[in-house]
């Protein structure tokens, strides 16, 4: 087996868009003082011309960026997740999807594992704000080349998309001729007792628990949901009809984001048991990511431990 | 177009009396302020077609004190946007006059407003698109002056300046008055012309219910050459009303059928 290669998200973020640039005439690249971190500098420096620096300005990041698309440019709108999602709330809401522009938006940084910087730098609302608005497109892609792929993808979505990406390097786990299709859950593994759906580098810790459990004889289903909105509800009834539990892995909230999601349509159509990996409802802090991770629960060990709670109360439930 | 457009201010301005009062609310106030502002711009300044609403070529105007949405409708229909009959239907459900615009709903709006502060950075992306695809055109956009007490609207500004686009033309409807009482009083926003001087703009103070002066200094704006301009347009709010004129209470209260009857003789 070759050895798992370790590359950052927004890698995958700088080269889609770079592929994007060489493609296309209508798309420009839009940042607020962060390039370096977003990859946006790749753009700055191959196509200066497509690129604008709106300097520490979000909301007016945020405004510019749907005017040029009422001008027919497509911009992809970028810097931390955390200020992005947050500080231009209103712009994103009443401007942008509103009017049902087509500004993608780049939430960098995201999740926990931003790490030392602490939580005023850790996003970990943005997925419960994007999604929560009418005409969003909401993706949370799983590693680099799913993260170019996304990018790509997004170029023609008739609206607004976010999409969210780690700072940290992150085991790549697609590849070029892994199939992306957006709205679709990627099955990653098949199983039979539990199911988890999993979105951003919790895809990996989700396939790192499926190991371990099968040497524990538990058949664990792992999907890679991209897509947070529109929301796969196929492949979550599926999962729920054929193993009769699910756990949610994410590095967000654990309200309003994927549990919320992937809840939401359970209560509606399939309701099972579900257990959620998430942070607990509370603010984050400073450290390693590695350490953070495991602080808060979110890697394999925390999964494994969701998948048997999960798998306990369908044995009671089925009981009763 | 060289009409006098008195008549037409004087038509809106009945326009926005009876629509206002039709839905039972509205912003009388700061919709009547703006009235020569518009006209010029709609029948004078810009250029544009009613039969092509898309035309991609066209100026743009962003209304970013969107609650003058009844002087911005009024405007477009007498202009041949849409039927004037739709006029009474403003903030009716299911009417494409929404209570604050919404583009998606009428012909003729360039972009939704509501959410003050976010006009002039719309502005400035429009404009930005124009410069890459080699557009003539120019894009305005109009602000209260309480309106700028957002902050956004300064992030704007410099950015139209940094960028040097000379193709923004921004207006402040500074009538001195906002929701709770005199601009001055509730947050001052004074020296707007040296403020906006500050952040590199060609500043134009201009009495914003002069029709000549008005059509003369958007002239002077769109003779200046690598910069932004903006004009300081001196407005009374309640414009034409006599009992409305400088009074908050009139910024977002319907008249009743007396108060409409008495506003429309005044205007006769």
């Amino acid at each position: 087996m070759k050895p798992i290669e370790y590359v950052p998200q927004r890698d995958g973020y700088g080269q889609g868009l770079l592929a994007l640039c060489a493609q296309r005439e209508d798309i420009v690249v839009l940042d607020a003082d962060v390039a370096a971190s977003t990859r946006t500098n790749w753009v700055r420096d191959q196509y200066p011309d497509k690129f604008y620096n709106l300097g520490i300005s979000e909301q007016d990041l945020v405004g510019t960026a749907a005017g040029m698309s009422l001008g027919g440019l497509i911009p992809y709108v970028s810097t931390y997740g955390v200020f992005l999602s947050g500080r231009a709330f209103d712009q994103i809401r009443t401007t942008v999807c509103y009017n049902n522009l087509k500004v993608r938006f780049g939430g960098a940084h995201a999740g926990i594992s931003v790490g030392p910087d602490g939580a005023t730098h850790q996003a970990l609302e943005d997925l419960a704000l994007a999604r929560v608005l009418p005409n969003m497109t909401v993706l949370a892609p799983c590693d680099s080349e799913e993260t170019r792929k996304a990018v790509l993808a997004a170029a023609d979505i008739d609206g607004p998309v976010y999409f969210r990406f780690g700072r940290e390097a992150v085991p790549v786990i697609t590849d070029e001729d892994t199939p992306f299709q957006l709205g679709k859950a990627r099955l990653v593994r098949e199983g039979t007792d539990c199911a988890v759906l999993a979105c951003g580098a919790m895809v990996y810790e989700a396939m790192l628990a499926a190991q371990q459990l099968k040497q524990e004889g538990i058949s664990l289903r792992v999907l890679d949901v991209h897509t947070i909105k529109p929301m796969d509800e196929a492949a979550i009834c599926a999962a729920a009809a054929d193993c009769g539990c699910l756990v949610t892995a994410e590095e967000h909230q654990i309200h309003a984001g994927l549990f919320g999601a992937v809840s939401e349509v359970a209560a509606r159509r399939c309701p099972v048991p579900i257990e959620p990996v998430a942070i607990p409802d509370c603010f984050g802090q400073s450290g390693p990511p590695e350490a953070l991770l495991e602080h808060y629960g979110l890697n394999a060990a925390g999964v494994r431990a969701a998948v048997l709670r999960a798998m306990d109360r369908r044995v009671r439930t089925e009981k009763v | 177009m060289n009409q006098d457009l008195r008549p037409v201010c004087r038509q809106i301005r009945q326009d926005i009396l009876e629509m206002i009062h039709a839905a039972g609310s509205g912003h009388p106030g700061g919709s009547l302020s703006c009235v020569e502002i518009l006209s010029v711009l709609y029948f004078q300044v810009m250029h544009l077609d009613p039969s092509r609403p898309q035309d991609p070529d066209r100026d743009r105007f962003l209304l970013s004190k969107g609650h003058a949405a009844p002087a911005l409708y009024s405007v477009l229909a007498r202009r041949g946007f849409f039927d004037p009959a739709l006029l009474p239907t403003l903030r009716a459900l299911g009417s494409p006059l929404q209570g604050h615009p919404h583009m998606e709903r009428l012909p003729g709006l360039d972009c939704s407003s509501g959410s003050l502060g976010q006009g002039l950075s719309i502005a400035n992306g429009l404009s930005l698109a124009a410069k890459r695809q080699g557009k003539d055109l120019r894009c305005y956009c109009l602000l209260g002056d309480g309106e700028v007490q957002e902050g956004q609207v300064w992030e704007a500004a410099m950015t139209a300046a940094h960028f040097h686009l000379d193709n923004v033309c921004a207006i402040v409807d500074d009538n001195g008055v906002q929701l709770d009482g005199p601009t001055a009083q509730i947050m001052n926003v004074a020296p707007l012309g040296e403020k906006f001087a500050a952040f590199g703009w060609n500043v134009l103070p201009v009495d914003g219910h002069d029709l000549d002066a008005l059509s003369a200094a958007f002239q002077a704006a769109q003779q200046c050459k690598g910069r932004p301009s903006v004009l300081l347009a001196r407005c009374v709010k309640g414009k034409g009303v006599s009992f409305m004129e400088h009074q908050w209470v009139w910024h977002g209260k319907a008249p009743n059928q007396e108060e409409l009857s008495a506003a429309l003789a005044e205007l006769a």
